[in-house]
């Protein structure tokens, strides 16, 4: 590379290519945990440039096959890490059996972002604007985690912690998230308020429900840019558990919101008005999934 | 449409033609040769450090370690470069009372505003240069900020320049008529208190420059990334004090600047500096934060205006108060005060009221500078005018195209001078307040506005006519002591081969000036366009002028051309009768060849001609000495501005729950004089529509109470998408100005003076069933829904 290229500025760093987990792994524990896992690089690229971050090593985990793949394992669809925003809007298994992160993939920043970011880069980095974090909550996925000490699983609902922070350990790498398969009796909704198509939203919701004819038997409700976390919002599900949504339900889901988010002071947007915004849509999103969705 | 200048059947009438820009394919095809391209040989790279602070004492600096640093060539403090670079003041004569303190390329003591440069590194690459900077300390001592205008007035608050009274950079006032009296007699008074946040240019490709000082030849050239090649020649000549025929400057392919890059930059003035310091070439490309921190803002403006009418609506009088901050320093060479005399100058011009009081109070903060951006001002003066008309056409109970139509200067009566001074040769407010009308559909419009309110849905209709400034003459900025040009020249040769090439001092930023000046030279030769060459923006090529801005490339650049080819023309015929033995008048040129001028007949091809002046002079009577170069100056005589005119329409809708705008047509009808090349026109008016809408809904520089600008990147400055734009329709009409032979005004800047006015009186349009009002922009969610009452 030609250092006299102005638009490098990150600092000097190292770079690995690994084949394999292990070897992704063993770079990782070897740097001295001064490393990081490179893949659409959509968020830690700029992170570079702007020297908020500069590891000793990046190591760059796109070869590694293991991490690829959409595919069905018993009752769950396994999204390999590396699978890229794009893809979960053209390939078929997602918006089979994964509509909902269909159904938020258009809304993921713009076409040369999605050519690139990952949904596994996506969830570890857990940014509480995005929308595939929230959607892992709202589809209670299961975080599949590679570390020296082996493979685990991590539900959804445990994997969020603070700002940035998820229950991924240094030197770990999430190596998939599994999905439960969409199923016949299920209806999903998902919108967000964005000032301009592909910007972080003001507020955005997603949600997955279970109903027998018109009555709710299971939701789940899922927020994002609403907190330091992707949030879900207990309350609001207890209200419509078991409910037909009529307008007064609705109404009464509304209410609830209340107790579930409590939206930080923001530069340009009230916690009042996110409040309001995210009341507005859980509106929006409930009357559609009463319609069918 | 005006009569056309040429015949439009016949070849070569390429005036008024809508023609592809000739160098638009070489851009796409990535073939643009831009500053931030550029590598010579030896090159270094500059990287600056930056105050964190917006306003403190600098106590000490330590560089030793950046400095030991490993491919660090120089590590510059503001001290350094003093030693060579008289410092700048940003005052003009004109503006009398106004002040500003010197400049230096970097501080010597204090800083001003939170991302002003402090130290410069250069290293042989960026990413050195930047390691290094993390090598400096520099040791601060905080200052009381100044940030908002509140606060810049208080009475014994802090100042930013501390020794001086007060936080005034300039204060102007203008009165005439009977403006209390009118109040005092009027039947209605309608009053509101604006304010417009700070914005910036948001340029594709951001400040860009190659300072490359040769101590052998004391010849310094400039790659620069600029409007006005010519102004930065005589600003490095003066201020680091090399002979002006000794400074070079090269403005090549640019990737925007709406007015952003004619500004002097500290970051800029210093890069000159390091490489007359190291005798090697320098290059600086800012990255998109430093161009938020650093590239001039403009707007932050707050005006309460009242407007006076009587029982029928006719308006009687006005009476503005614009208080606006521009930040520590007034922006040099042309100041930051032009934004603010153009808001009080041009309130109320389309209308023909005679008593007007304005007062402006320029005022100084911690905070970038602002200065000249497209439709400097503008935007400002059209949104006050133009909601005041809607709030008295609310209250009158009258339709806003007929409360317009009542007070607009009628066409016939020009000329007209403003209560503000200012001279109108002729405008068309009549025949385009009835043309928007019909092309908007007005009526329908309104009647579907009716019905889908009754199903809940709010619907927003909103227009504003606009007067625009454009073809200064040097009562811009040469009468204020500015070495700035509003001439422009041209020198044009025939080729041996019979093409011609045109060197011209207006310059190109994309906007399609190399385009139009061909069609005018090829139009009035007699030429193919395709034959004519352009070349623009060289100083040691091109003669000495004004380049591009204000609106003036066209009609002051164009004129210029059309003067010159003439000039060649006569010439040419001058030697083509005495080879066919003719007069020179029984001749003409079409397409390239020497006709006879009555019945067309061809008689010589002009390459002949060429080849005979250059290589068989023996042939031609003894005494001739053929003269197929020529050079022209011109500078506009007459009225000092050519003010252009026009009206602007539009369709939006609110969503009341979410204060979300949707915006679902722009109109607007212009009159820019003669249209050269209607593509391009219509290309200009989009352009600046959609940075207009930019500023209404988008736009805003955001800073926190401690003077941090809060949205330095792209991903929190929101910058107008296509997603969100909505279609433009244009028509045109055409009031050649009669100060030229070619009648051609500006158009650059008319989309962006009347869109966020437009999408006000839309918005509150549509919200007007809940009794809320806005007068504030950017109109962000935030805003709808707290008028609203929603949060």
């Amino acid at each position: 590379m030609d250092l006299g290229e102005t638009a490098v500025k990150a600092k000097a760093f190292s770079y690995f290519r690994a084949a394999t987990i292990d070897q992704a792994l063993d770079a990782h524990a070897r740097a001295g945990d001064d490393a990081r896992f490179i893949a659409g690089g959509q968020s830690l690229v700029p992170a570079l440039s702007l020297r908020l971050q500069a590891p000793r090593l990046l190591i760059d985990i796109t070869h590694i096959g293991e991490l690829r793949g959409v595919r069905r394992e018993g009752d769950a669809l396994r999204i390999g890490a590396l699978t890229r925003h794009c893809e979960m809007l053209s390939e078929p298994l997602i918006a089979e059996f994964a509509p909902l992160l269909h159904a938020a993939a258009p809304f993921v920043a713009h076409p040369a972002i999605r050519n690139r970011g990952t949904f596994g880069g996506s969830v570890a980095l857990a940014d509480p604007a995005s929308e595939f974090p929230a959607m892992t909550l709202a589809l209670d996925a299961e975080i599949e985690i590679a570390g020296l000490s082996g493979r685990r699983r991590v539900k959804a609902d445990d994997f969020f912690i603070d700002l940035f922070e998820t229950a991924l350990e240094p030197g770990e790498l999430i190596t998939a998230v599994y999905v439960p398969l969409f199923r016949a009796d299920q209806r999903f909704a998902f919108d967000e308020l964005a000032r301009r198509r592909g910007d972080y939203a003001l507020v955005g919701c997603g949600m997955l429900a279970t109903c027998t004819g018109e009555r709710i038997d299971d939701i789940r409700i899922s927020f994002f840019s609403v907190g330091n976390t992707p949030t879900r919002v207990k309350g609001v599900e207890a209200t419509l558990i078991g409910a037909r949504l009529d307008a007064e339900r609705i109404a009464a889901a509304q209410g609830a919101l209340e107790g579930d988010l409590a939206p930080p002071e923001g530069d340009e947007v009230p916690p009042s008005m996110r409040l309001h915004l995210a009341r507005v849509l859980l509106g929006r999103l409930l009357g559609r999934l009463g319609e069918g969705a | 449409m005006s009569a056309p200048l040429t015949s439009l059947d016949r070849p070569n009438s390429y005036i008024g033609r809508a023609l592809p820009r000739p160098n638009a394919k070489r851009l796409l095809a990535g073939r643009g040769r831009y500053v931030s391209d550029l590598k010579l040989p030896r090159m270094l790279y500059a990287a600056f450090l930056r105050s964190p602070h917006a306003h403190a004492k600098i106590v000490s600096i330590k560089i030793d370690e950046a400095c030991a640093r490993e491919g660090v060539h120089l590590v510059a403090t503001g001290a350094d470069l003093a030693k060579i670079c008289t410092p700048w003041t940003g005052t003009l004569d004109h503006f009398k009372g106004m002040t500003s303190a010197p400049q230096l390329p970097l501080p010597l003591d204090r800083v001003v505003w939170a991302g002003q440069a402090v130290v410069a590194v250069v290293a042989e690459s960026r990413a050195i240069a930047e390691d290094a900077l993390e090598l400096i300390e520099v040791d601060y001592e905080d200052l009381p900020v100044v940030v908002d205008i509140d606060g810049a007035r208080k009475a014994d608050g802090p100042l930013v320049n501390p020794g001086s009274a007060n936080n005034t950079c300039f204060r102007s006032q203008l009165d005439s008529g009977v403006v209390d009296d009118a109040f005092a007699h009027a039947a209605h008074v309608v009053e509101e208190e604006f304010s417009f946040g700070r914005h910036t240019a948001v340029t594709l490709e951001p400040r860009a420059i190659i300072a490359d000082y040769d101590p052998s030849a004391g010849m310094l050239t400039v790659h620069h990334g600029t409007q006005t090649p010519y102004q930065f020649q005589d600003l490095y000549s003066r201020h680091y004090n090399i002979p002006e025929a000794r400074v070079r400057v090269i403005a090549t392919d640019i990737g925007g600047s709406f007015g952003m890059k004619l500004h002097v930059y500290h970051e800029d003035m210093a890069v000159v500096g390091l490489s007359i310091l190291l005798g090697r070439p320098v290059k600086y490309v800012a990255d998109r934060m430093e161009s938020f921190v650093s590239d001039i803002h403009a707007r932050d403006h707050r005006v309460r205006a009242r407007v006076a009418l009587d029982a029928k609506g006719e308006i009687l009088a006005m009476d503005v108060l614009d208080l606006t901050a521009i930040g520590a320093f007034s922006t040099y060479p042309r100041t930051s005060v032009v934004e603010g005399n153009q808001v009080i100058r041009l309130i109320g011009a389309p209308y023909r009221f005679k008593n007007y009081r304005a007062t402006l109070e320029v005022i100084f903060q911690n905070k970038v500078q602002t200065s000249q951006y497209r439709a400097v001002g503008h935007p400002i003066a059209c949104a006050v005018t133009e909601r005041l008309v809607d709030m008295a056409a609310s209250k009158l109970g009258l339709d806003p195209f007929a409360i317009r139509a009542q007070n607009v200067i009628p066409d016939d009566a020009y000329p007209q001078t403003s209560p503000t001074g200012y001279r109108f040769e002729a405008l068309s407010h009549q025949a385009c307040l009835k043309r928007l009308h019909e092309m908007m559909g007005y009526d329908a419009l309104r009647a579907e506005q009716a019905d889908l309110r009754k199903r809940g849905i709010y619907r927003g209709i909103g227009i504003a006519a606009f007067v625009e400034i454009t073809n200064p003459s040097p009562a811009f900025y040469g009468v204020g002591g500015a070495r700035i040009s509003s001439q422009d020249g041209a020198i044009l040769s025939l080729t041996p081969s019979g093409e011609v090439r045109c060197l011209i001092s207006v310059t190109e930023q994309g906007q399609g000036t190399e385009a139009i000046i061909s069609q005018i030279v090829a139009d009035q030769l007699g030429l193919a366009q395709e034959c004519v060459k352009v070349i623009t923006g060289d100083t040691e090529v091109t003669p000495h002028g004004g380049a591009t801005w204000a609106c003036r490339g066209a009609g002051i650049g164009g004129e210029t051309a059309l003067q010159a080819t003439r000039a060649l023309k006569r010439n040419i015929l001058e030697i083509a009768a005495l080879i066919l033995q003719e007069q020179p008048s029984a001749l003409d040129i079409l397409d390239g060849e020497i006709v006879d001028a009555s019945t067309r007949n061809p008689r010589l091809p002009i390459a002949e001609i060429a080849r005979i002046a250059y290589f068989r002079s023996d042939t031609l009577p003894p005494g001739t000495q053929a003269q197929l170069t020529v050079s022209h100056h011109f500078a506009p005589q007459g009225y000092p501005f050519a003010f252009t005119n026009g009206i602007q329409g539009c369709s939006l809708e609110v969503d009341v729950e979410t204060g979300f705008i949707k915006l679902l047509k722009h109109f607007i009808v212009e009159d820019c004089g003669r249209v050269i090349n209607p593509m391009l026109v219509d290309e200009q008016l989009r352009g600046g529509i959609v940075q207009g809408l930019g500023a209404a809904l988008f736009e805003e520089c955001r800073y926190s109470d401690t003077g941090q600008l809060m949205n330095g990147s792209l991903a929190d400055y929101l910058v107008p998408m296509p997603m969100e734009m909505p279609d433009i329709v244009i028509a045109h009409v055409e009031t050649p100005t009669a100060d030229t032979e070619l009648g051609a005004k500006g158009v650059g800047e008319a989309g962006t003076a009347a869109a966020s006015a437009c999408v006000l009186n839309a918005v509150n349009d549509a919200i007007a069933p809940f009794d809320a009002t806005i007068s504030s922009i950017p109109i962000t969610p935030a805003k709808v829904l707290k008028a609203l009452k929603r949060f």
